[in-house]
C-alpha cells in the first residue's frame, strides 16, 4: 500500500492490518504465524476479524520482531549536516529496519549541555525513530570536567560518552563512573589509548606494514578495556564498552562478567566482517576507529556475540561527505555509514551462522534498550506497536546511491544480501517499503 | 596497453619477474643512451609530464626530471611551495585541474601512503609512484636491483641486508618486495623499534646485530636514518646509534668477502654510515645515482612511450 511507503511524510498507523507474518518476541515466548492488527499505534494479537475499513498488507513470508535499536549512530546535527542530519539519519534508520537509535554527542558543538540536547530531542521528536541522546561526559568533550548530568538525566538523558576518544585522564573516568552510577545512567567508552594510536590510520600489523600506513596497536584498545573493567569494579558503576574490535578486549570482557563486574559491551558489523587487508586498495570506506583487525580478532567478535559477551550488535554509523572520503588515506576521516546494511548483513552472515534469530533479537531489542534503561517494546494485545518487518529471504544489493542517509561512505558496496529490512512500526507511525 | 601489462607503476607489489626484468634490461639500454655525446632521444616527443611533488625532493625530482628531457618529454615541475596547495585545495581537484590541462603522465611524490592509487582511481593520466609516504618508492628499488645486477649478474639467490629504520623506509619496502620477486634473499638489520611488525610475513629475516648481517650477506643497502625518529622516543640518540648500527670499515673488514654498499642518499655521513665507507671501493652509491635515470627513463618510456619491444627501439 502505497501510502505507508513515504519516507517524508510517514503514515499513521491509525487502521492497519499485518496480515500472515511469523511474530517473534522471545521475551513474550511468542514465535508464530498471525496477523498483527494496529490501532492508533496501539497493537493487538490473535485470532480476531479484520475490520472492514483497515488497511490490510499482505506480509506473508515476513518476520515481524519488536523494534530494532542502534546503540551507536553518529546524526552529525548540529554541525555536520552536509553529512546527515538528524532527519536523514532517522530516515535511514527506519529503511535499515531500525525504530530507535542512540546518537552521539560529538557534534559541533558537542552535546554537553541541556540547551543543545533539548534541541536534538525536540527535532526527532515528530519522528517515527526513537532518538536517545547520548550526551557529552566531559565539557566539550575535552576529558576534564564533568557535564551537569543530574540535569541531563532528568531530561531522559541516560548515557554519557566522549565518543570519538576515550576519557584519559583515570581520575576523571573514575569520577564520571560514580557520579552517573549515582543517577542510574552509564558510562560509554571509546577504549583506546592516544599514546599508542597516535597518527594512526589503520590495524597495526602485517597489513600495516604491506601498505606503509601508521598503526594503530590492538593493545590500545585493549589496555583501555581493563582500566574501564577495573575502574568499574573498584567504583561498582556500570561502564559499556563502545565497538569492540579486539580478541583481548572480547577476553577481559567475558572475564570481567564472570566477575559480576557491571560491563557490557557492543559490536559492529565491520568488525565481525571485514579485517584489515582491506585497506589493501587504499579505499576510505575501510576506514574506521577502532580499525579493522585482523582474523583472530573478528572470529573472537563473533564468538563473543554468539555467547553474549557483547552485548549489543550496533553499527556505529558515521556519515561523511564524499568530499571528506575522497582524500588521501591518512587524511580521510574515520568511519563508515551502517543503518542501512546491518539488518541485511545479520540475516546474511549471522544469523542461523553464529547465533538464532532468538539471540539475535536479543543482541538489537532488548539489549540496548537495557542499557539505556528504557522499557523494551512487546508484540502483544494492549502495547504500542514497536515493530521491525522484515523479509528473511528478499535478495538484494547493497547500491549506496540508494541509501536514505545523506552519505555513502560504506565498506559494504556491491555486497549481495539475503534479508531485508521491510519497514518499522513506532510511535504511531508505519513506515512499509512496496515489496 | 603498455609492454608491461601495467598502465601505472603505483608500487612494485603489482609488478612480475618478468615486468621487473623488461624495466632492468630497458634500463640497460637507457643507460647507453647516457653514454652517447648527445645523450638525447626524441622518444618521448608530445608526451606532456607533470612532476607533482608534494614533498621536499631534491634528488628524486632531479633524476625524473633529467629522464624526461633525454626522453624529449614536455615537462611540468609543480611543486608544493607556491601551489594551490597551501590555499586548502584537496590534492584530488589539483591532480584534476592538472589533467584538464592536457597531461599525459603524474610523476609523483606525497607523504601520504597510497596517494598515487588514489589518484589512479580518479585520473585518466599515467601515474608513477615517486615516493608515498612509509610505502613504496619502486624507482628507488629498481635503480638499485639493477646495480646489484650490474655487479653480481643475477638477483636470484643474492643475499641482500636493509640496514636502519625499515619502519619508515619506502625504499626499505619497494626493495624487499622486489627483491623478493626476483628471488633474492633479504635480511633487515635494525634497532627493534624500527622493524616494523610482521616484517617476516614479506618473507624476510630479522637480526638486531648488525655483525651478523655482514657475516651473512653479500650486499648492504644502509638507509637514513632521521633525527626525528630520536625525538620520537624511537633509539635513545644518534651517538648510539651510530655506534651500534652505523657501517664502519672496521665492522666490514670481519665479512668474510667484501660487501657491495648501497645508500639511496641523502647520506648522514659519521652517522649510519662512515666516509671510509661510502667513498671506498666497494661502495655503487654514485652507480646507484647514473642508474636512477637510466631507470626512470625506462619506465617513461615502457608505461608512456612504447610502441615497440625495449630491443626494436629506434634510439
Amino acid at each position: 500500500m502505497r501510502k505507508y511507503a513515504s519516507f517524508d511524510e510517514p503514515a499513521r498507523a491509525r487502521n492497519l492490518v499485518l496480515q500472515g507474518v511469523r511474530a517473534v518476541d522471545p521475551e513474550r515466548n511468542l514465535d508464530q504465524v498471525l496477523d498483527l492488527h494496529i490501532r492508533d499505534g496501539m497493537l493487538s494479537i490473535g485470532p480476531r476479524e479484520i475490520p472492514a475499513d483497515a488497511d490490510v498488507l499482505d506480509l506473508r513470508g515476513h518476520v515481524v520482531t519488536p523494534g530494532w535499536f542502534d546503540l551507536h549512530v553518529h546524526l552529525r546535527e548540529p554541525g555536520g549536516e552536509v553529512a546527515e542530519t538528524i532527519l536523514s539519519g532517522c530516515q535511514a534508520a527506519m529503511n535499515g529496519g531500525f525504530t530507535g537509535v542512540a546518537c552521539m554527542p560529538n557534534t559541533e558543538p558537542p552535546l554537553d549541555d541541556a540547551g543543545r540536547v533539548r534541541w536534538v530531542m525536540e527535532k526527532a521528536a515528530s519522528l517515527p525513530v526513537d532518538v536517545q541522546v547520548v550526551a557529552a561526559a566531559t565539557r566539550a568533550r575535552a576529558g576534564k570536567q564533568l557535564v551537569e548530568m543530574s540535569e541531563l538525566v532528568d531530561l531522559g538523558v541516560r548515557a554519557f560518552s566522549d565518543d570519538g576518544k576515550p576519557i584519559t585522564d583515570t581520575a576523571v573516568l573514575r569520577h564520571a563512573l560514580e557520579y552517573a552510577n549515582m543517577l542510574g545512567a552509564r558510562i560509554f567508552e571509546h577504549a583506546d589509548d592516544p599514546d599508542l594510536s597516535v597518527g594512526g590510520a589503520m590495524n597495526e600489523g602485517e597489513w600495516s606494514t604491506r601498505l606503509g600506513l601508521p598503526g594503530m596497536p590492538p593493545l590500545g584498545e585493549t589496555l583501555d578495556v581493563l582500566r574501564c573493567i577495573l575502574t568499574a569494579r573498584y567504583t561498582e558503576a556500570a561502564v559499556h564498552i563502545c565497538h569492540v574490535s579486539t580478541k583481548e578486549s572480547v577476553e577481559w570482557i567475558r572475564w570481567a562478567k564472570q566477575q559480576g563486574i557491571r560491563v557490557t559491551a557492543e559490536v559492529c558489523p565491520h568488525h565481525l566482517l571485514l579485517t584489515d587487508e582491506r585497506c589493501r586498495e587504499f579505499d576510505t570506506d575501510f576506514k574506521m576507529n577502532p580499525p579493522l583487525r585482523g582474523e583472530e580478532d573478528r572470529q573472537a567478535c563473533l564468538q563473543g556475540l554468539a555467547d553474549g559477551t557483547l552485548d549489543t550488535y550496533c553499527t556505529d554509523h558515521a556519515p561523511h561527505a564524499w568530499e571528506a572520503k575522497a582524500q588521501e588515506f591518512d587524511v580521510a576521516p574515520f568511519g563508515v555509514v551502517g543503518l542501512e546494511t546491518a539488518l541485511g548483513l545479520a540475516f546474511t552472515h549471522l544469523v542461523g551462522h553464529h547465533l538464532d534469530l532468538n539471540a539475535m533479537i536479543a543482541r538489537v531489542v532488548y539489549a540496548p534498550r537495557r542499557i539505556l534503561s528504557q522499557p523494551l517494546p512487546a508484540i502483544a494485545t494492549g502495547e504500542p506497536a514497536n515493530l521491525t518487518i522484515i523479509d528473511p529471504e528478499g535478495s538484494w544489493t547493497v547500491r549506496p546511491e540508494e541509501f536514505r542517509s545523506k552519505s555513502r561512505n560504506t565498506p559494504f558496496k556491491g555486497w549481495e544480501l539475503t534479508g531485508r529490512a521491510r519497514g518499522i512500526v513506532n510511535r504511531g507511525f508505519a513506515v512499509i517499503k512496496e515489496a | 596497453m603498455s609492454l608491461l601489462s601495467h598502465k601505472h607503476l603505483l608500487g612494485l607489489v603489482d609488478y612480475s619477474e618478468s615486468d621487473i626484468t623488461t624495466i632492468l634490461d630497458t634500463a640497460e639500454r637507457m643507460k647507453e643512451i647516457l653514454e652517447r655525446p648527445v645523450p638525447k632521444v626524441p622518444t618521448l616527443r608530445g608526451v606532456t609530464v607533470v612532476n607533482l611533488f608534494m614533498e621536499p625532493s631534491t634528488r628524486t625530482r632531479v633524476s625524473f626530471e633529467l629522464a624526461e628531457k633525454r626522453l624529449s618529454a614536455d615537462t611540468l615541475n609543480f611543486a608544493v611551495s607556491g601551489s594551490s596547495l597551501s590555499k586548502g585545495e584537496t590534492l584530488l581537484d589539483t591532480a584534476l585541474n592538472l589533467e584538464a590541462m592536457k597531461i599525459d603522465v603524474v610523476v609523483m611524490r606525497h607523504k601520504s601512503p597510497g596517494s598515487p592509487h588514489f589518484l589512479a582511481r580518479h585520473l585518466d593520466s599515467i601515474i608513477i609512484n615517486a615516493g608515498d609516504g612509509c610505502h613504496e618508492h619502486p624507482t628507488q628499488a629498481l635503480l638499485d636491483m639493477m646495480t646489484l645486477r650490474q655487479k653480481f649478474g643475477t638477483l636470484k639467490g643474492l643475499r641482500i641486508c636493509l640496514v636502519g629504520d625499515i619502519s619508515h623506509s619506502r625504499v626499505a619496502l619497494s626493495n624487499i618486495i622486489g627483491l623478493r620477486i626476483m628471488g633474492a634473499q633479504v635480511m633487515v638489520c635494525g634497532p627493534a623499534t624500527l622493524i616494523p611488525r610482521e616484517i617476516e610475513r614479506l618473507g624476510v629475516s630479522v637480526t638486531h646485530r648488525l655483525d651478523e648481517a655482514i657475516q651473512r650477506c653479500d650486499a648492504l643497502n644502509v638507509l637514513r636514518i632521521q633525527m626525528e625518529r630520536q625525538d620520537a622516543g624511537l633509539f635513545p640518540s644518534l651517538r648510539e646509534y651510530h655506534q651500534y648500527f652505523g657501517l664502519t670499515r672496521r665492522r666490514l673488514e670481519k665479512a668474510p668477502a667484501p660487501l657491495t654498499i648501497l645508500h639511496p642518499g641523502p647520506m648522514n655521513r659519521g652517522v649510519e654510515i662512515t666516509s671510509d665507507v661510502a667513498d671506498s671501493e666497494h661502495s655503487v652509491i654514485l652507480q646507484q645515482v647514473t642508474n636512477g635515470v637510466a631507470v626512470r627513463m625506462a619506465v617513461l618510456y615502457l608505461l608512456a612511450g612504447a610502441t615497440t619491444p625495449p630491443t626494436e627501439m629506434k634510439v
